[in-house]
């Protein structure tokens, strides 16, 4: 028998439908303003291995000479950037959700059976409940990094109003390293996101439309979860 | 949607049939609302680019945006709230040069340089390099910061701008919310509101790491404002004015935020 049973909160669903082309806008208008000192690379004894960015790469995505539109778009699309991120963060404290979120102690151990289960080294997987562990590592930290690129954003934006924010970012440059940093992760999380949606399936994939999933057997919910939604990350 | 075919028997939903509602319901508003903001975000693509003026070349809700946004930082604004200060030995040795916009004439003698304030109607006040410098001189080793990204530890020497109002007579007239500043060509201009102008780090430089400086850097006199991108910080101050309004902008007429300050 099927059977229905709710997932995630409308206003979870909401934030995270606004956050991902709000960030993706916050991404290509920050490549516009990265262009213009483009100055970081991946070196190693005077070889320089990865440029940010290839040639190829800005002309591909018309990045060169749009400073000023892009951060025309970007210091107007901050706001909707940290007023959803916000939104989530005080709805997540409030609801008693952050309960389902925050790893627990045992969260660092389990995520690497979890990472194991999912590379099809392990076959079983720690029982869970919403979020597996590795789940509950990955969600929690991209939320600190939400709240670090705010950070490092203000710190860059308006080091002498906010200079106490610079030195707690360690100065201009290193603050602007790590902002950099924070979106190059956005986008590693963003393809293993995807890849794992895909994974998990449909029925994970709509809970977080609609809210709900479906249990095909009330009986066996338990066992149910673990194969069904251990994946999705 | 549920269809009311028998409003009188109120049969309790079948699972199924709670799903399929429900799975109607939301995507049916997930794709509306996806609509909605991919149709919000091609009117912001193609809006119109504002109409030229004081400020110029952005889209006209983006610029509506940046003025906002400016008036809402602008309420940390501090006097209190200070760049950065460094040892001399951190400068730079050689201080970069970024552009030679308004200071690129050939014909231009420093010798005969004067910095003319506009002090109202058709009256200005011409004032000497000397009488500049006979001025309590003070230097500032901070980070220069550009639009662009990049920054430089820089040493500079001059007359503090509040203190050369003072000396001038002039704070009657920096009262007023704006000054603007010219190069004598007149092909470069900025303007700078009121606090930003009197912000205690805020000069008129004539030296660079000790000495006069050179043409490049906007010899006799530039203005040195910390709490600006290098696009406000004028080199070789031709004119000097006061207004309630935005005086122009050189580089808020090609699309950049007018105030610009950090």
């Amino acid at each position: 028998m099927k059977e229905i049973k709710e997932k995630h909160a409308f206003l979870m669903r909401w934030t995270h439908w606004v956050n991902f082309p709000v960030l993706a806008v916050m991404i290509w208008s920050g490549l516009f303003i990265y262009w213009a000192n483009d100055a970081y690379g991946i070196s190693l004894f005077g070889v320089t291995y990865i440029k940010f960015f290839p040639e190829w790469f800005y002309n591909y995505f018309h990045i060169p000479q749009r400073l000023a539109e892009g951060m025309a778009y970007h210091f107007l699309f901050m706001w909707f950037f940290f007023i959803n991120g916000l939104l989530y963060i005080i709805y997540t404290i409030f609801s008693g959700a952050w309960r389902e979120l925050i790893p627990q102690k045992k969260s660092f151990k389990e995520a690497w059976l979890v990472l194991l289960h999912d590379l099809h080294i392990r076959k079983t997987i720690p029982p869970q409940n919403k979020y597996n562990a590795a789940q509950r590592i990955a969600y929690t930290a991209i939320i600190v990094m939400g709240i670090g690129s705010v950070i490092t954003g203000l710190a860059i934006y308006k080091p002498v109003q906010f200079y106490w924010l610079c030195l707690l970012c360690g100065g201009y440059h290193f603050a602007r390293i790590i902002h950099f940093a924070l979106t190059i992760g956005y986008v590693l999380f963003f393809f293993i996101h995807v890849v794992q949606v895909i994974l998990a399936g449909w029925n994970n994939f709509r809970s977080v439309v609609s809210g709900f999933e479906v249990i095909k057997n009330a009986e066996k919910v338990n066992d149910e979860k673990i194969t069904e939604h251990g994946t999705a990350d | 949607m549920e269809q009311p075919i028998k409003k009188k028997v109120k049969a309790p939903l079948s699972v199924e049939h709670k799903i399929k509602r429900r799975n109607f319901i939301s995507f049916g508003a997930f794709f509306a609302l996806g609509g909605g903001a991919v149709a919000g975000w091609k009117w912001l693509l193609n809006a119109p680019e504002e109409t030229p003026g004081i400020t110029g070349g952005a889209k006209a809700p983006l610029r509506r945006a940046l003025n906002k946004t400016e008036l809402f930082f602008r309420n940390f604004f501090s006097n209190n709230h200070t760049v950065k200060t460094y040892p001399k030995e951190r400068a730079a040795k050689t201080i970069r040069i970024n552009s030679l916009i308004g200071i690129d004439d050939d014909d231009f003698d420093e010798k005969n340089w004067k910095l003319e304030v506009k002090t109202g109607g058709l009256q200005s006040l011409r004032i000497g390099i000397d009488e500049i410098k006979a001025l309590p001189k003070t230097e500032i080793v901070f980070d220069f910061k550009c639009v662009e990204g990049w920054d430089q530890i820089q040493h500079w020497g001059g007359v503090k701008l509040s203190d050369f109002l003072n000396h001038f007579k002039l704070d009657e007239l920096a009262t007023k919310n704006y000054m603007g500043l010219e190069t004598p060509n007149g092909e470069y201009y900025v303007g700078l509101e009121r606090d930003s102008v009197l912000h205690p780090q805020t000069i008129l430089a004539y030296e660079m790491n000790g000495q006069p400086i050179t043409i490049e850097h906007g010899a006799p006199l530039r203005l040195i404002i910390p709490v600006k991108y290098g696009i406000k910080n004028l080199k070789r101050i031709g004119v000097m004015s006061f207004s309630n309004s935005r005086p122009r902008d050189y580089w808020a007429e090609q699309g950049y935020d007018y105030y610009s300050g950090l």
